[in-house]
């Protein structure tokens, strides 16, 4: 779609590509623009000056920059999912169909009623947070921070999933160079031609930097020319990439650096299987910032009007695009550099209204070049600007001596001199100096491995740029160990730069610091009165340069301000700490496509496809999507389900898939040596073809883990641990056998994933069994007693090894089958079962078992329990030290008081028993000095026919038959308890040992 | 930031987990409670060298002694840990 005709578009020049139009809209309206515009430059060239409204004053704003330092020009980019707010139309380059609205007004940008907020003015000043909003606290989220999100604010998220993909990516260099201009091309050259690796990040879609806009002469030629000449050379290197639309945003240890490539923004939409924004980590050896520099706004009355701009962005909007942001240009400047905006709009046609120029001499070229275009130099600064929303009518000068002058224009061009781009060189908490020649700071130290260059180390003539970015990048290839020939170095002639520095100029009305957070030179005052005078604090009590834009255009207004109302110099006021992000990063470049199903990496159990088949219901435990219940036709909840699973096992027999607890095969001769120093039992006197459960403190004297541990042969043990911490675990042993015993002879190896395993258990497991294993293999209750471990052959011949081992209390066995084969294994136990009735069963039916059976797991497990308050004190070895031995012996561990394990029931047997429920004496209050513990682990009972638990309760053991309180204020629940036996069923284990 | 894994290579942070202090050594058995109080819970608040325990345990499950200053992140050595830890062989 193409649009009305460009009002202010040159008939002329630009490097905007005139043979390809794009139609775009503005809040609905239809525009037209070209390939090579930026969403800022096409407004400009449609006569449109005014983009936004301010954050808390609802002030019309225009554009103020040409960069991705602006702070005005933001907009809601796209539609739909794809809406992105704050977008910068400085940066946004435009394609066809590109859709922005502009934000924070309503109804409309021309009649924003928000702009009432400017009467009540006096209590959005500084620290407006803290002051009117601090009591009664309720208020704050019932009425004032409603008001204020209406009132102040930026554009709305999407509010729906980004249908976009983000992608990561990691390169290594021995040379980054961030930024394209003179000085970044030229580093570029010397490092590629010594043969370094290099990658150029430039930010924008065109590179040069600011060649673009100002030209200029290198080795003879146009810098136009000279860039197509050094990027044809580049490109003919082999190891050189040059990355467009990529900025560094961060720093990192070690030579490593965060940018984002914005691969496909300039499209409306991705193309099929492409990404929208790539997030790369950067290695490089050497790192030279060559990032440019940032023109400054003077502080004046009504310096945020529309139409006022900075000079250079003045110049790059006529130069770079062809468009002409105002017909007749006035410009306040308290430096050279300034004039050649002056210089270009003059070439351009343009009409020039006069130049406010703060410095007293103007040299005699410019004295020249006005004559010949007709307009005055004023010695003095402009305190006020007449006008609105339409833009710039009339300026206000306070000439030197005192008297008052008046210009008419329809645009101000400002320059206040150049801040160095110091973000990246100051990352690693680096503070840059004052450097009182061009009144600016630079950077004084960068992070190791990285140096400035260019307008970015304060060197701002086109010449200086060349040599000192030629001479890094030569130095930065020679220290990543390139020694071939750099070449001759590009040259240039060095302007002249002069500038008196000019903050702030009195004037009546508002005179902007920040325009992003609409922080005024008067809220800067108020601060230092009210005694905020440290720049960290000025920051937060005004907010400034807290917004989007991070100050960019701001900070050094501010406390150059600062520094004038307290009294002091601008390097003892300082600066704030800077930090990443240079530029906004996406949250969804950050995560890549670690999002939604890919947010984790998923395991799946052996035997995971065959549940799915029967239609399990899965939970995720850690990364593992375990079985929680397999639900039959008919069942209307997961409790039938669950109690169904239970009956069968413990009425037939049944299987679970256990392949998530954490298994280690332990080898050596010194394996069992080993093992008894990590348990707190002995494993070196375990028979060969025996298992034993196991209990792990850690070294404070708290239980870590538990598990069963098998001999396999006499140096070869076979460990598990609980799914939740087999990756913990095995780090653990790992410290212990390299660090702390690494006298011993033993290895580990982490087998978890190579071994599928399924506990089979129920009074009909042996004959379930017999179907499977070779018959040959003795399973009677003489050839393989309880605790037998023991390798066997499978009917077909693979081996399995089986475990005589039972969490449920049934008589029971686990096998481990390798991991390929366990979904063959699940399969055949369900064929060979069925004249058994043989069930699977799930997490639920497991939990309810081991809840029955009294035994511990995770909620008891809990990293405040010891050996002793589980009721595994006795295991607790008095012949050898094992890790976490001497503090669990510690008072306050082995205190009689302690809360302990213990089962507990409902009185009334019809009650639900909920865990958090907390344990009072019968006859006291609840409340923190009666509370005497609470409880861990509950389930109903299907044996019981009732819900029972598990609690740790302050002298539990002691307290069987005691009836007590459970105080549940979360769900307003209060009920009686009986402590009991945490063995509720088959207290005398003679079912497992069957 | 990158350490050098004396086994694997120059390798990024994210391969491996951070444990601490690396100075003190685990007493021999029989060491008193006051003794192990300490090697348990007493360590330095260092701001500057200071040598660590790392594992690389998305590499060669190595555990490392790395020698960093905690004011810079320079690692200025990293030697496998074996041994270090045990003040002497328990019994
Ligand atoms: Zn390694």
């Amino acid at each position: 779609m193409v649009g009305p005709a460009q009002t202010h578009r040159l008939e002329s020049g630009g490097l905007i590509d005139r043979a390809a139009p794009l139609g775009f809209r503005f809040d609905g309206k239809s525009l037209a623009g070209f390939q090579g515009d930026t969403l800022a430059s096409a407004l400009i060239a449609n006569g449109i000056k005014l983009v936004g409204r301010s954050f808390k004053y609802h002030r019309p704003r225009g554009i103020l920059t040409a960069g991705s330092e602006e702070p005005n020009a933001l907009v809601e980019l796209r539609t739909g999912a794809r809406r992105e707010p704050n977008t910068k139309a400085t940066t946004a380059e435009l394609y066809d169909g590109l859709e922005a609205a502009s934000q924070n007004r309503w109804p409309s940008l021309r009649h924003d009623l928000m702009a009432v907020n400017q009467l009540f003015a006096p209590i959005f000043v500084a620290g407006f947070y803290y002051k009117t909003f601090m009591w009664p606290a309720k208020f704050w989220e019932a009425v004032y921070e409603p008001a204020i999100r209406r009132a102040a604010g930026l554009g709305r998220a999407a509010g729906v999933a980004d249908p976009d993909h983000y992608d990561k990516a990691w390169a290594h260099c021995d040379v980054l160079i961030a930024g394209s201009g003179p000085a970044g091309l030229a580093a570029a050259l010397a490092a590629g031609r010594s043969g370094a690796r290099v990658i150029l990040c430039e930010e924008d879609f065109a590179f040069g930097g600011r060649l673009l806009a100002d030209g200029g002469t290198i080795d003879g030629v146009p810098a136009a020319e000279w860039i197509t000449r050094a990027l044809g050379e580049l490109a003919t290197l082999p190891d050189v990439r040059i990355m467009n639309r990529t900025i560094l945003f961060g720093v990192y240890d070690g030579g490593t650096y965060g940018a984002i490539e914005r691969v496909n923004d300039h499209l409306p939409s991705p193309p099929e299987h492409q990404v929208r924004q790539r997030l790369w980590r950067i290695v490089a050896r050497r790192c030279v910032v060559a990032a440019g520099a940032i023109e400054r706004p003077i502080v004046f009355a009504g310096n945020d009007t529309p139409g006022v701009m900075m000079a250079s962005a003045m110049r790059t909007y006529v130069a770079r695009y062809a468009a002409t942001p105002a017909k007749r240009i006035a410009l306040f400047t308290n430096n050279e550099d300034g004039w050649r905006t002056v210089e270009t709009a003059l070439a351009a046609g343009l009409q020039i209204a006069a130049v406010i120029d703060a410095r007293p001499d103007v040299s005699a070229a410019h004295r020249a070049l006005a004559a010949k275009g007709g307009f005055a130099v004023l010695n003095g600064s402009v305190s006020g600007v007449e006008g609105g929303k339409d833009g710039v009518r009339k300026i206000a000068v306070a000439l030197t001596g005192g008297a008052r002058a008046e210009v008419e224009a329809d645009g101000l061009a400002v320059s206040g001199g150049w801040n160095p781009a110091v973000g990246l060189t100051s990352y690693h908490r680096g503070r840059p100096k004052w450097r009182d020649d061009i009144a600016a700071f630079v950077p004084d130290s960068a992070p190791p491995g990285m140096v400035a260059v260019g307008a970015a180390n304060g060197a701002f003539g086109l010449g200086s740029c060349l040599r000192q970015g030629f001479a890094a990048g030569a130095a930065a290839a020679r220290d990543a160990g390139r020694s071939g020939n750099a070449g001759a170095p590009p040259v240039a002639d060095d302007e002249d730069f002069s500038l008196t520095p000019l903050w702030h100029v009195a004037g009546k009305g508002k005179a902007f610091v920040d325009y992003q957070h609409d922080v005024t030179a008067s809220d800067i005052e108020l601060a230092q009165r009210e005694g905020f005078e440290s720049v960290e604090h000025l920051k937060r009590y005004t907010t400034l340069g807290m917004a989007t834009d991070q100050g960019k255009t701001s900070n050094v207004a501010g406390l150059a301000i600062m520094a004038v109302v307290s009294g002091k110099s601008i390097p003892e006021t300082g600066t704030t700490i800077y930090r990443p992000p240079y530029v906004p990063v996406a949250i969804g470049a950050f995560a890549g496509h670690h999002r939604d199903e890919n947010f984790h990496a998923t395991r799946l159990t052996p035997s995971h496809h065959w549940a799915a088949e029967q239609g399990a219901i899965f939970v995720d435990t850690g990364l593992w999507r375990r079985a929680q219940w397999y639900p039959r036709a008919g069942e209307k909840d997961w409790l039938e389900s669950v109690t169904r699973e239970v009956k069968a096992v413990r009425g037939g027999v049944g299987f679970c898939d256990v392949s998530t607890l954490g298994k280690i095969d332990v080898h050596g001769p010194d394996a069992g040596a080993f093992l008894d120093r990590v348990y707190i039992n002995t494993f070196s006197n375990l028979a060969v073809g025996k298992a034993r459960y196991g209990l792990m403190l850690r070294e404070d004297g708290i239980v870590y883990d538990d598990g069963t541990t098998s001999r396999l042969a006499e140096n070869h043990y076979f460990l598990t641990t609980t799914t939740a911490k087999a990756g913990p675990v095995m780090q653990h042993l790992e410290f212990c056998r390299q660090v702390l015993f690494a006298e011993l002879d033993v290895q580990l190896t982490s087998v978890t994933d190579q071994w599928a395993q399924f506990s089979i258990a129920g009074p009909k497991t042996r004959d379930l069994l017999r179907e499977i294993v070779d018959p040959a293999e003795d399973l009677s209750n003489e050839g393989f007693p309880f605790m037998g471990a023991r390798e066997v052959a499978l009917r077909g011949g693979i081996k399995a090894r089986l475990f005589r081992i039972s969490f449920s209390g049934e008589m029971a066995f686990e096998i481990s089958v390798p991991a390929r084969y366990g979904d063959a294994l699940v399969r055949n136990l369900m064929l060979a079962g069925k004249p058994f009735g043989v069930t699977p069963y799930g997490t639920e039916a497991l939990g309810v078992m081991r809840i029955e059976k009294g035994h511990v797991a995770g909620p008891e497990l809990n990293g405040t329990t010891t050996a002793a308050d589980l009721g595994l004190g006795k295991m607790m070895s008095t012949k050898k030290d094992f890790i976490g031995r001497v503090m669990a012996r510690r008072e306050m561990l082995v205190a009689p008081d302690r809360q302990v394990v213990v089962g507990i029931k409902p009185v009334d047997k019809t009650r639900r028993l909920r865990s958090g429920a907390h344990i009072i004496p019968k006859d006291k209050t609840p409340g923190p000095d009666n509370d005497q513990g609470y409880v861990t682990s509950v389930c109903f009972s299907p044996m019981l026919d009732q819900w029972i638990g598990l609690g740790l309760v302050e002298r539990g053991r002691e307290r069987i038959g005691e009836i007590v309180h459970a105080h549940d204020p979360l769900r307003g629940e209060d009920y009686d308890v009986e402590l009991c036996s945490p063995v509720f069923y088959d207290p005398d284990g003679g079912r497992q040992r069957g | 930031m990158r350490i050098v894994c004396p086994f694997c290579g120059e390798r990024e942070l994210g391969e491996f987990t951070y444990l601490g202090d690396a100075k003190p050594a685990r007493p021999a058995a029989g060491a008193t409670e006051n003794e192990v109080f300490d090697y348990v819970y007493l360590r330095d608040n260092v701001a500057g060298p200071m040598s660590e325990f790392w594992y690389h345990g998305g590499g060669c499950r190595a555990w490392l002694k790395i020698a960093r200053n905690t004011l810079t992140h320079e690692i200025s050595s990293v030697e496998p840990a074996a041994g270090v830890g045990a003040r002497q062989v328990g019994a």
